[in-house]
């Protein structure tokens, strides 16, 4: 089901450009690369969040579908909500349309407060896709911690300190919970390739039944870059290996990408400021071995799940 | 000599929490109220105490429920959605008699409303926001300054009289910075909850004091059994349908407040006692009430200004006490008539209540206030 390039350059995205997302944020970028290549209706249910508020500033919104926000807790129950009414309908021949689901929520409104609804809406088995653009921290409401942010991060309620590094917690797997719901499609990426994104929404969204897709979106306000740097900082997660890029369809599980070489994962961190006093003082040294010893056991997780065997040009 | 600080109202009540001993801290990010969470975030764990940052509201107050139980002052603060999402486990801590500290940085609502700026919607949600009877205290700070006393004093309250104390402060005033005169340790009361005076075997966790209907309340720990339930219950903590139980049980938690209103209810009054027209309003409203009310004065009206500092209980004996000489009074709310409904309830029709409510997320000037004056003088 991958797509070209050049059949969907000229279409018209479902959100438009004139919203008030940051620039350089990685989450308009998810939504215009995944949505890039669907041709059925959409509906949106968007879970609170910076893409809910700044999509959607009186008196525009920047959405050209259907467009509900839920509260911060029940995009995945929204979404249950309304595609079973659409379910419904159609059975009732009351409409004949072949439209589309797709919830959109923040780490926060996923990860934590929204992962029950979630978790009630992929057993339940809804015909919906339910992508979380994941910067790895409550953004909205000023750079605190989540349970997705990384390890050795720098949050507002997990301060690095003389004393304590950041985040002293790995973050959740969450792609692989979902994956645990065995629904027919999952997915893990970043904004590294331009058609990976659009090619596993676009399975998400066309798959019959339930479908999750966790994206890796930078922040530039949290993660403290260049704006400019949002493609560059999203390849390094991939080619560190910080962030695997893969798909579990069916239960099977597929690795999408391997970096041709062994690339450390200082090359992710330190362009950010938020890993800023991992690079100072003492403790540096010890703090980065663990993060590349974190990294390295994530990755041999996910080439056993993938059968997989990774051999890197030195 | 007191030390000086320059805090946002926000900051404030965290320091005032951890002035009157606040050692657990439990919370979720929430426009406007993060500040609160982050500042403990910063200060507990350099004071020996913990902060949790959990899944969600839901999540943060019953952390908190779980560190008072466990012994440690304990606090969360949340606004609008959140504070609707605490609602369930607010009612366990009024039935299970847990003291603990909830701070409403109230925004406006309803559902995510208007983040980001002030209301005064939640009044009645304080009093009745979790269902099944029970007693409030609820207080209402109107300048950085009081933030962190009534925060002191909440705690004593939640400690005192064994139950849930909210805080009732609003946007501008959780983000404004102002002076603060921080007193030093030991000049400040701080209260602690009563301990059982018995030995484990003899321990009856829910057996009150008669004179004052609460009972002693022993930590996870000590080796005091403790059946914890939000089930009704008898003396013992154990689950009861019976009806004299049931009954007991529940009018306990009314009466306990309601027989110390009198030590609880605060108020500021401002030259009400010769006034015909008297302003009833609170928290941030209630600054541009007085601008306005020294106004008139300085014009010949006789205007007063009365402030309830508690607004759960409230003063309506003392608002009696004004109605017997003022013909007016004016109640400006950022919500659509809330407290007004207290007030006129108070005083039995012996005034004229003037309703006056605004819902735009801005707050009253006082030459709005004035005109108000202006409308009845």
């Amino acid at each position: 089901m991958s797509i070209k390039i050049k059949d969907v350059i000229h279409k018209e995205s479902p959100m438009t450009q004139g919203h008030r997302m940051c620039p350089g944020c990685g989450a308009p970028t998810a939504v215009h690369q995944g949505l890039m290549g669907i041709d059925h209706p959409l509906v949106v249910i968007n879970a609170t969040g910076c893409l809910e508020v700044s999509t959607t500033v009186y008196p525009f919104s920047a959405w050209r579908v259907p467009w509900i926000h839920t509260a911060f807790e029940n995009a995945g129950a929204g979404a249950a909500g309304v595609e079973a009414a659409y379910q419904a309908l159609k059975k009732k021949g009351k409409i004949d349309k072949e439209i589309k689901f797709v919830a959109f929520g923040g780490d926060g409104g996923t990860y934590d407060i929204g992962l029950q609804s979630l978790s009630g809406a992929l057993e339940r088995g809804h015909d919906f896709t339910y992508i979380c653009y994941n910067n790895q921290g409550y953004m909205n409401t000023g750079a605190q911690r989540s349970s997705a942010t990384p390890k050795g991060a720098n949050a507002t309620t997990s301060p690095a300190g003389s004393v304590i590094p950041g985040k002293l917690q790995k973050p959740k797997d969450l792609t692989s919970i979902a994956a645990a719901h065995h629904i027919p499609y999952v997915a893990q990426t970043t904004l590294h390739n331009y058609m990976d994104v659009a090619s596993k929404v676009k399975k998400a969204i066309e798959t019959p039944g339930p479908a999750f897709v966790n994206i890796l979106v930078p922040c530039v306000l949290f993660w403290r870059i260049d704006p400019a740097l949002q493609g560059d900082i999203c390849k390094k997660a991939a080619d560190t290996r910080f962030w695997p890029i893969y798909e579990v369809i069916d239960g099977e599980w597929k690795l999408s990408y391997k970096p041709k070489k062994r690339v450390p994962v200082e090359e992710f961190l330190k362009p950010q400021g938020r890993y800023s006093h991992l690079f100072k003082g003492e403790r540096s040294k010890a703090l980065l071995e663990q993060a590349q010893a974190d990294v390295e056991k994530d990755w041999e997780y996910i080439l056993d799940r993938c059968g997989e065997t990774w051999e890197p040009a030195e | 000599m007191p030390d000086v600080a320059f805090w946002q109202g926000n900051q404030a009540i965290a320091q005032g929490a951890l002035a009157a001993g606040c050692m657990f801290f439990a919370g979720y990010p929430i426009t406007p109220s993060s500040d609160i969470m982050e500042e403990m975030a910063k200060e507990l764990p350099a004071s020996g105490g913990r902060f949790i940052q959990m899944e969600d509201e839901i999540g943060s107050i019953a952390a908190t429920i779980g560190g008072s139980i466990a012994g440690l002052k304990s606090m969360t603060a949340s606004s609008g959605p959140g504070i609707s999402l605490k609602q369930e486990n607010l009612g366990l801590a009024y039935m299970a008699e847990i003291p603990l500290v909830l701070v409403n940085v109230m925004r406006g609502g309803p559902s995510t409303g208007v983040p980001t700026k002030i209301s005064q919607m939640d009044v009645m949600q304080a009093r009745w926001g979790c269902h099944g009877d029970h007693g409030t205290i609820a207080y209402s700070p109107s300048s950085v300054q009081e933030c962190y006393e009534i925060a002191i004093k909440a705690f004593n309250a939640a400690e005192r009289y064994r139950q849930p104390v909210i805080i009732l402060s609003d946007e501008v005033l959780g983000h404004m910075r102002e002076k603060v005169f921080v007193p030093p340790a030991g000049s400040y009361a701080v209260a602690n909850r009563k301990r059982p005076g018995v030995k484990p075997e003899k321990f009856v966790p829910y057996l009150a004091d008669p004179e004052d209907d609460i009972p002693p309340m022993a930590s996870f720990g000590d080796g005091y059994r403790w059946h914890v339930t939000g089930l009704a219950h008898n003396d013992f903590g154990f689950p009861s349908a019976r009806e004299e139980e049931v009954e007991k049980n529940i009018t306990r938690l009314v009466r306990k407040i309601d027989r110390f209103r009198d030590d609880i209810v605060e108020y500021e009054a401002y030259e009400v006692d010769d006034a015909d027209i008297v302003v009833v309003s609170y928290g941030t409203v209630a600054r541009s009430s007085i601008t306005a009310v020294k106004d008139a004065r300085k014009r010949g009206l006789k205007v007063g200004h009365f402030r309830p500092v508690t607004l759960w209980p409230f003063p309506d004996k003392e608002i009696f006490q004004i109605s017997k000489r003022a013909k007016t009074i004016i109640v400006p709310e950022l919500n659509c008539g809330q407290m007004v409904l207290e007030v006129e309830r108070a005083v039995h029709g012996r005034a004229k209540v003037i309703k006056k409510g605004l819902v735009n997320g801005e707050v009253f000037m006082p030459e709005q206030i004035s005109s108000f004056i202006q409308e009845v003088a």
